[in-house]
């Protein structure tokens, strides 16, 4: 196996900031700056070893830093900004890049669903498309195909919820534990979800700093380290029918059904591994059926039978693959549009550094981490690992 | 047992834009619209420059039978503004010439949706008088 540019880069500072329903005194420019100052010190590096810099508010940081001239990239974050800083290191185009997210203050009429749920697009808005139908509707293909069961999505959301529940820093922190009657007795939401296969809306920051392998070793943590990764796209979300079988023209196999293969194929190949390899799964949880969905489009088990892979403790900690240990988007946080895009590759950095205070999945050596979902049409893939390949 | 109506609240209205104008015209008329293509025969839908099947630009205009089957639905009950009256039932209608829309179910009881309810198209106004095109069963 050939040895992939991106195991040259290493994970080395990771930040959340509070996270809550609703940050007082900040805004999404000053969240996003705590978040980033937080990543660079939790590196042990100051502003100036900066030579990079993620995101849209990421550039308030290097003007307030005068850290310029650096190399800036105006990606939408999540994943594919980590990729893309990662890359940028490969290149030489930057040694030490800092990814960053916030967002507060952006969710004020809560009479309405929360504004990144509802674009404003012609073929959707006037049918009161939100993110919960969107995703209902690839949910309900799902269990007429096979048979999936509202109990498994329940299960997916009772085990996820109970791991914010003992999470201190979760917005959700001690409103549990939960069992999969809870879900089912929750009011619905847009059915087959009811309220609780739902993400929160939350407010809050998260960063990241990557940089050289051959530095990561000198810095005060242990690096975590960039086994592979890839992004798959189907259009712009919210604004065509979230069909199922979307797509198939270039690749007939790869429907927006099972978005993220190939992102994952890929990325497994990049570290010469496959899902038995995978200790903990910080999979994105926008809502309880994803998670199963994406068992069946990552390989972990066959086309129709992640309902069945999900019950019987698989996914706890403690099982085979655990599954999104802080409490995901359901119970950690939903801070906006971006910023929980980001939070699983902090989380599974944490996993990988051994550092979790609640959940940690003990020898984890390698993680999976996503985003996205097949209601929006896409679904990016990172692997990460204690070892560099 | 809620039975399924066109909104009549002050809900948000589709802008059309210089390739979807055609469409939203036809909807206007009574007609719903879709794009075949001249060169494969292939049909295109949400309204597009390119064919879906071919990436041919020879996409012309058609009339729909506006019959077809529902591919998936969900029941909404926290409605995604307070313009919105719940429940409404949004769908995905495998219209018969084969293709796609979404849609909201109208004329049935609100438990009543299933995948492969046969469905016929039909127009309602809504804000600023934009006719839009529900489904109910046929």
């Amino acid at each position: 196996m050939a040895k992939h540019p991106f195991h040259e880069v290493a994970i080395v500072g990771i930040h959340n900031t509070e996270q809550a329903r609703v940050l007082e005194g900040h805004d999404s420019r000053s969240i996003t700056l705590e978040a980033g100052l937080g990543a660079v010190a939790d590196a042990g590096l100051s502003p100036r070893d900066i030579d990079g810099v993620v995101g849209v508010t990421g550039s308030d940081f290097l003007y307030q830093a005068r850290i310029g001239p650096v190399w800036r990239s105006m990606s939408q974050l999540g994943i594919p900004g980590l990729l893309e800083a990662t890359a940028a290191i490969a290149t030489g185009l930057a040694t030490t890049v800092l990814v960053s997210a916030g967002s507060a203050g952006i969710y004020t009429e809560r009479q309405a669903t929360a504004p990144w749920t509802r674009p404003s697009n012609e073929f959707v808005v006037s049918y009161g498309m939100f993110t919960a139908a969107e995703f209902a509707l690839i949910a309900r293909r799902h269990m007429h195909m096979y048979g999936t069961k509202p109990e498994a999505l329940a299960t997916v959301a009772a085990t996820i919820r109970n791991n914010g529940h003992v999470n201190p820093e979760a917005v959700y922190f001690g409103r549990g534990p939960y069992t999969p009657q809870d879900i089912l007795d929750s009011r619905m939401v847009a059915d087959p979800y009811h309220l609780l296969d739902c993400a929160m809306t939350a407010e809050g920051g998260c960063a990241l700093v990557l940089t050289r392998a051959d530095r990561a070793s000198h810095l005060r943590q242990r690096p975590v380290f960039v086994l592979g990764g890839n992004t798959d796209h189907f259009g712009p979300s919210y604004q065509h029918p979230p069909s199922f079988e979307l797509g198939g023209n270039r690749r007939p196999d790869l429907i927006n059904g099972w978005t993220g293969r190939r992102a994952a194929q890929d990325a497994f190949g990049m570290a010469g591994l496959g899902p038995s390899d995978v200790d903990v799964c910080e999979f994105y949880d926008p809502f309880s059926f994803e998670i199963i969905r994406q068992f069946e489009a990552f390989g972990f088990c066959p086309e129709g039978e992640g309902g069945d892979f999900v019950m019987g403790g698989t996914i706890e900690v403690g099982g085979r693959y655990p599954v999104t240990t802080d409490g995901g988007l359901m119970s950690f946080s939903h801070g906006g549009a971006t910023v929980q895009l980001l939070q699983r590759v902090i989380r599974a950095t944490q996993q990988l550094r051994g550092a979790c205070p609640t959940r940690q999945v003990e020898g984890a050596e390698v993680a999976m981490c996503s985003g996205g979902g097949a209601g929006a049409l896409f679904t990016d893939v990172m692997l990460l690992g204690t070892e560099q390949p | 047992m809620t039975i399924l109506m066109p909104q009549t609240g002050d809900i948000p209205r589709p802008y059309p834009t210089v390739v979807s104008a055609p469409y939203w015209e036809g909807c206007a008329r009574g007609e719903l619209l879709f794009q075949r293509c001249a060169d494969c025969g292939g049909i295109t839908h949400t309204p597009a420059v390119l064919c879906a099947h071919c990436c041919s630009r020879a996409l012309s205009w058609e009339p729909s039978t506006g019959t077809g089957t529902i591919y998936s639905w969900t029941t909404v009950w926290r409605p995604q503004t307070p313009a919105f009256s719940i429940p409404y039932t949004a769908v995905i209608v495998d219209v018969d010439e084969g293709w796609q829309m979404l849609s909201n179910l109208i004329g049935c009881e609100h438990d009543a949706a299933h995948v492969g309810m046969p469905v016929q198209v039909e127009f309602h106004p809504i804000t600023d008088g934009v006719m839009l095109p529900y489904f109910r069963p046929r």
